[in-house]
């Protein structure tokens, strides 16, 4: 894999207020095309707020989001799934009345961009093999467990065809057959040419996928690189060790 | 859509071809025509309620408003009555543009909203200083245009089209992408749903038939008065009827209006004076024992109700 050197995505000096609280506090970051960019830091750095903001959920306070060369902050989301921007939640957030199969229909039926007739999106029964929903396909939502849950929130994504996909602890809670699993799709995904940003907690998880990091701290970036070489960055070490995911 | 084409065969057509047939076997016209509006107003409960999880309190704002459109075309334009309907359904779709904003608020808060939304369309067409445009509180007469028969026809052609309204949105991805904004909206935008656009056509929909349901009544009663178009046991009842069949599907307002309805009948004939507590008792049991209507006897058993 040699990825396009161009950013997809491009963060700078991003901010983000709840009050007088800065969520985020002039973060700045890119990711290129067919790369996995982990997004660590302690609780509360401000990790799931940035992807609010990179998905249009909130609009930023300062700073710009940058996709694709153009500037994309403070737009509705259902326009940015449409630009090539989709996400999961830390929280899954699927239709929990609807089938499994209903659940990803909307995403397909609504999720495609405008004037790209060209590519076909993704078959149904292609997304529910591929993520082990086939024999809940006709299940509410509401039965699923959290795991299934958060497979399903993915399919809702991928239904959209994205090119920038931001998983927030996607892994968290999988058991470890689950992990190896999610970590090979996630790597297949990122081959096809997706940019993936990875919010996750589980360091093993981070250091099998990723290309590089960027270590969050009260939600300025303090670290950019290889995990590898963040473990052995003081500043890195410092913030995580009062932290309850210290190695 | 071969399901679209069943529920339109086994749902619909039997539906109109019985309220069709029924004054020719039963003489009770008036009730027959209150059937069928009512059957109109809890589908479009239904819409608005059912498929995007607004309760609309005052949605006999919409009814009155369509009937009082009706009546000022005929008054002030001797209008011919089908146009005056269409009319009375425009302008309730004019009121509904007016309160979108309402669509901002949520739960119990716009329900509240829009019953004092409704309360005052209300005191703006009942107020004396409309006299000249709306007779004021002094009511309407439209003996021009009295045509019963015909009125109780075009109803059930409204009500053909509001039941196939349900049946699109039961089979359709946009209804099924209304459902979606109603469970989680974020989620909703998510999947690239616009959801301000789609509550904005649900409300306007049930907007729609909710006005040319009232100026079908205008046309068929001829003689009204303000308190009698904009009362809220139209609302009341609609709702009701819809929660209690089960919303969400195509029969569950049907069901509800058809049971519900009857019994209220059946008792306001035979025992007026136990009517009230038959009847709040029956809501209550529902409300404790079936939220989610009748039709989630079936559901629950897995079985699937259009
Ligand atoms: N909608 C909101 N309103 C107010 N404060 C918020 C809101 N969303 C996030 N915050 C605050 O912003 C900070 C960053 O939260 P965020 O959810 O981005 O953290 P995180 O890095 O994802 O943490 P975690 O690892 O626990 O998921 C936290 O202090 C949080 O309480
Ligand atoms: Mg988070």
């Amino acid at each position: 894999m040699s990825p396009d050197k161009s950013p997809i995505l491009k963060v700078s000096k991003l901010v983000k207020r709840f009050g007088g609280f800065y969520a985020l506090d002039g973060l700045s970051f890119h990711v290129v095309p067919g790369e996995i960019l982990g997004l660590v830091g302690p609780n509360g750095s401000g990790k799931t707020t940035s992807i609010n903001v990179i998905s249009g959920l909130y609009g930023p306070d300062g700073g710009e989001v940058v996709f694709d060369g153009a500037s994309i902050g403070g737009a509705a989301s259902h326009k940015l799934v449409h630009r090539g921007i989709n996400r999961t939640f830390q929280v899954p957030k699927p239709f929990l009345s609807l089938t499994v199969r209903q659940n990803i229909q909307v995403a397909l039926a609504y999720g495609q961009a405008a004037g790209d007739a060209a590519a076909a999106p993704p078959s149904m029964a292609q997304l529910l093999e591929e993520y082990r929903l086939k024999e809940v396909a006709d299940r509410p939502a509401a039965d699923l467990n959290s795991a299934q849950q958060k497979m399903l929130d993915l399919t809702r994504a991928l239904a959209t065809r994205p090119r920038l996909l931001l998983l927030d602890e996607l892994a968290a809670g999988l058991n470890p057959a689950e992990l190896d699993w999610i970590a090979g799709r996630i790597k297949a995904l990122a081959a096809t040419g997706m940019a993936i940003i990875v919010v996750e907690h589980l360091m093993g998880f981070i250091e099998q996928i990723t290309d590089r990091v960027i270590v969050l701290n009260a939600g300025k970036e303090i670290f950019e690189g290889t995990l590898a070489t963040a473990v052995h960055e003081p500043q890195v070490i410092e913030v995580f060790l009062g932290g309850e995911h210290a190695h | 859509m071969r399901d679209a084409s069943k529920h339109l065969l086994f749902i619909l057509a039997p539906l109109v071809v019985v309220f069709a047939l029924l004054p020719g076997a039963y003489q009770n016209h008036l009730l027959l025509f209150n059937f069928v509006i009512f059957l109109i107003l809890a589908q479009g409960v239904n819409i608005i309620y059912g498929f995007t999880g607004y309760l609309p309190f005052g949605y006999v704002g919409f009814f009155g408003a369509g009937a009082y459109g009706f009546a000022v075309m005929v008054m002030h334009l001797q209008t011919p009555a089908l146009l005056a309907v269409l009319v009375g359904g425009l302008v309730a779709v004019a009121l509904g543009l007016l309160l979108t904003p309402l669509l901002r608020l949520s739960g119990a808060y716009f329900a509240i909203a829009n019953l004092a939304a409704s309360l005052a369309v209300l005191h703006f067409v009942a107020n004396p200083a409309l006299e000249g445009i709306t007779k004021g509180p002094y009511g309407v007469s439209l003996t021009g245009t009295f045509n019963p028969t015909n009125a109780y026809y075009a109803a059930i052609a409204v009500l053909a089209l509001t039941v196939g309204g349900v049946v699109y949105l039961k089979n359709s991805p946009f209804g099924l992408a209304l459902q979606a904004v109603r469970e989680d909206s974020v989620s909703a935008s998510m999947a690239g749903v616009n959801i301000v656009k789609m509550r904005v056509i649900a409300w306007l929909g049930s907007a729609l038939v909710a006005g040319l349901a009232g100026g079908i009544y205008a046309w068929y009663v001829s003689v009204f008065y303000p308190d009698n178009v904009f009362s809220s046991e139209f609302s009341i009842f609609a709702i009701v009827f819809a929660l209690f069949g089960g919303v969400a599907t195509i029969t569950g307002p049907i069901v509800g209006v058809l049971i519900l309805y009857g019994i209220y009948n059946l008792i306001g004939f035979t025992t007026p004076q136990y009517f009230q507590l038959i009847y709040g008792l029956l809501i209550m049991g529902l409300v404790l024992f079936l939220p989610a209507g009748l039709v989630s006897l079936a559901t629950r058993r897995g079985w699937h109700v259009p």
